[in-house]
């Protein structure tokens, strides 16, 4: 029988579920868009995995990241929850052990990972905007009507360049309007906007680090080829893109999954039958103090089995048995 | 005249201290949640900064609560908090607000205009009892901070998770039912003596952690997502470079009296920024290098959204991290309140502190562990 760990990275734009082999290679890889409802996509997901399977097999260990990864973990069972920073780190790693430098960028999370000595020497994460980031280029595709994966060909096309205001996400949509109405050409916009895209990731997350090679592009941008053209003319280096570039989170989850496993022989994970399950999400308004807290219940069949968002603590009662218990 | 002034975390004792030996009456501001941003967004300028909207929501709920007259502080020039109070005051006179503003100043270092508002805030009352009020007032804040420096120690190791945290929500419920220096004096006592009894597991590494930053979003918890405690809970001990009492005799004591200051960070900030530049920046600056010379793993900085002086000080940052090689994260705050954002951010932070040490302790025989 073979044994698999599951990697699942919830982002906010898309749910990725990776299973590694006993040698950490990819097995299979799962790419499906959240659409704002991460429990849907992780049940679609895990339904997927468990249809494509003719042979017996085993998960040994199931690892979480992405911004719902404690929900992921909730609903799942994992072995362990880690922030999306240590595991695209930890991905790359083990994709390319020299690596000096990770660009990421997501949905709405953009981040710079510095490797020293093979480990994370330092890192920076956009804050309050999330101008450049996928869900802004998504926005973008749409209004022009191109599909996100033409997109970045686009900005190939370019003869002329253009400039784009490009660090905040509603200038920039300002001056590529303003730009498309005085008549300047559609690849010419675009291929501004790549350009701005990435002066601005250089100038707000790249400030003061130093971006030595190899350069590794993780995070579904790194499919805009536009970008990565963009990101090459500015460092004036070669940027590779990771064959597993889309799920490398995942990837970094499901390493972290075995390697503690590894150490704690055995695993949380309540295995597939948890499709058959219905789970809900419902949140409240606690009127006990004046903090209002917006306190998030998981419901499995109806029962409580988390709950957050509370400031006092007094509500994550739950949580707390149920990691006791583990 | 019913006195009220804003929330920012301990203050409202000390102040509490203040009136209470003066016998002043006053409302104490709710504690800030999330109608206070709510009141506060909604009437203040958009691009103002965090502090300012906070307040405003404070004010608002302490009218509400009876209160007539508001006391702030003020000051030319710092940043743009030296414009708070008078914003504040047009903003509620058009809301309809009819409330008096004391705004305790140095008006072109007139002390003349100074003793003027401190006399018609303290009535007949003689000035040498609200100097030892002051006194008083300024001892509880030494003490506030001297019990959450323990607090911050105590957390990281304690044995059985969350004790501290109980201990010191029990001390916030106490504190306000008392009257009075002393009573809070003896609450501090008390809850001094409970850390201290807190079962400790010293077997862990404990990395260390200094806050730097703009001083409201450093000291107010609802606005820094109780950081200290978030840290703690991590396994991390916290420093907080800014701290009440430092505030009341650095920059208010010895602005009005001519006595000796103690301000260590001017001399470490030197090399990197040699003058008073506004706000808290040169303070960001020095006690980041104070910091790395201690042997502090990590430095987070914090600051609302818009603020230059500490805009200015984090281009500066990366400088620091480099020549004194001390890990440095900026958090910028608004009126956010997901806080997954953030937590993902720190708890990236500590891990990557954790995973430097441990190669700095095995020397490069370090095997990539990852817990």
């Amino acid at each position: 029988m073979n044994t698999y760990y599951l990697g699942i990275d919830i982002g906010s734009v898309s749910t990725n579920l990776v299973l590694l082999d006993k040698h950490s290679k990819i097995y299979k890889k799962l790419y499906i868009r959240t659409q704002g409802q991460p429990i849907n996509a992780l049940k679609e997901g895990l339904k997927t995995l468990k249809q494509d399977f003719s042979e017996n097999f085993k998960i040994a260990g199931v690892g979480t990241t992405g911004s719902g990864r404690q929900l992921g973990a909730v609903i799942v069972g994992a072995d362990i929850i880690k922030n999306e920073i240590t595991a695209h780190a930890v991905a790359a790693l083990d994709y390319c052990p020299d690596v000096r430098t990770i660009l990421e960028i997501g949905g709405q999370d953009s981040k710079i990972i510095i490797i020293k000595d093979g480990i994370v020497y330092d890192f920076a994460m956009n804050t309050v905007c999330a101008a450049g980031t996928g869900s802004f280029l998504d926005r973008q595709a749409s209004r022009l009507g191109i599909p996100i994966q033409e997109f970045g060909k686009y900005a190939l096309k370019s003869t002329t360049p253009v400039r784009i205001a490009g660090r905040c996400a509603v200038f920039a949509e300002s001056d590529m309007i303003h730009k498309q109405q005085t008549g300047q050409n559609i690849e010419d916009i675009i291929n501004g906007l790549c350009e701005a895209l990435v002066r601005n990731y250089l100038n707000n997350l790249g400030k003061g680090k130093e971006i030595l090679e190899p350069i590794l592009f993780q995070g579904g941008v790194a499919a805009n080829i536009g970008i990565v053209k963009a990101f090459e003319k500015e460092l004036g280096k070669k940027i590779i893109i990771p064959e597993y570039f889309d799920v490398m989170g995942a990837v970094g989850a499901a390493i972290l999954a075995k390697e503690k496993v590894m150490k704690t022989e055995k695993t949380n994970f309540y295995g597939f039958d948890l499709i058959n399950r219905e789970y809900k999400a419902r949140s409240f308004e606690c009127q006990d103090c004046s903090n209002i807290c917006e306190v998030v219940e998981i419901l499995s069949d109806s029962e409580p089995v988390a709950r957050w968002g509370d400031r006092c603590g007094k509500w994550n009662v739950i949580e707390n048995r149920s990691e006791t218990s583990a | 005249m019913k006195v009220t002034f804003p929330y920012m975390g301990n203050t409202c004792i000390v102040v509490k201290a203040l009136f209470e030996s003066l016998n002043i009456d006053f409302v104490t501001p709710p504690m800030c949640s999330k109608r206070t941003l709510e009141l506060g967004t909604k009437y203040a300028p958009e691009l103002a900064c965090l502090p300012l909207k906070v307040n405003i929501g404070n004010f608002i709920e302490s009218i509400e609560k009876g209160a007539d007259t508001i006391l702030m502080t003020g000051g030319c020039g710092p940043c743009r908090f030296g414009y708070y109070a008078e914003v504040q005051r047009e903003i509620l006179k058009d809301l309809g607000y009819n409330v008096d503003f004391f705004v305790l100043e140095l008006p072109n270092g007139n002390f003349q205009e100074f003793l003027r508002r401190v006399r018609k805030l303290i009535g007949k009352k003689s000035l040498w009892k609200a100097v030892m009020a002051v006194k008083k007032a300024t001892n509880v804040s030494i003490e506030l901070d001297k019990l959450d420096k323990l607090s911050f120690q105590i957390r990281p190791r304690e044995k059985v998770k969350g004790k501290t945290d109980w201990i010191m929500k029990k001390f916030q419920s106490q504190v306000f039912k008392v009257k009075g220096a002393e009573e809070i004096y003896n609450i501090i006592n008390s809850t001094r003596e409970e850390l201290k009894a807190v079962e400790i597991d010293d077997t862990r590494y404990i990395p260390k952690i200094g806050i730097v930053g703009e001083i409201y979003t450093v000291i107010e918890p609802f606005t820094n997502f109780k950081i200290e405690q978030l840290l703690g809970n991590m396994g991390v001990e916290v420093d907080r470079s800014l701290n009440i009492s430092h505030w009341i005799v650095e920059h208010m004591i010895k602005q009005i009296l001519p006595l000796k200051k103690h301000r260590p960070y001017e001399q470490a900030a030197q090399p990197y920024l040699n003058t008073m530049i506004g706000g808290h920046a040169q303070e960001t600056i020095g006690n980041s290098v104070l910091y790395a010379q201690q042997g502090y793993d990590g430095v987070i900085q914090l600051y609302p959204f818009t603020c230059m002086p500490e805009i200015v000080a984090e281009s500066i940052l990366p400088t620091i991290s480099n020549d004194l090689d001390i890990p440095i994260l900026t958090l910028i705050i608004d009126e956010l309140t997901g806080e997954a954002g953030y937590k993902t951010r720190i708890e990236a932070f500590v891990d990557m502190l954790l995973r430097r040490k441990e190669r700095v302790v095995t020397n490069n025989e370090y095997i990539l562990s990852r817990y």
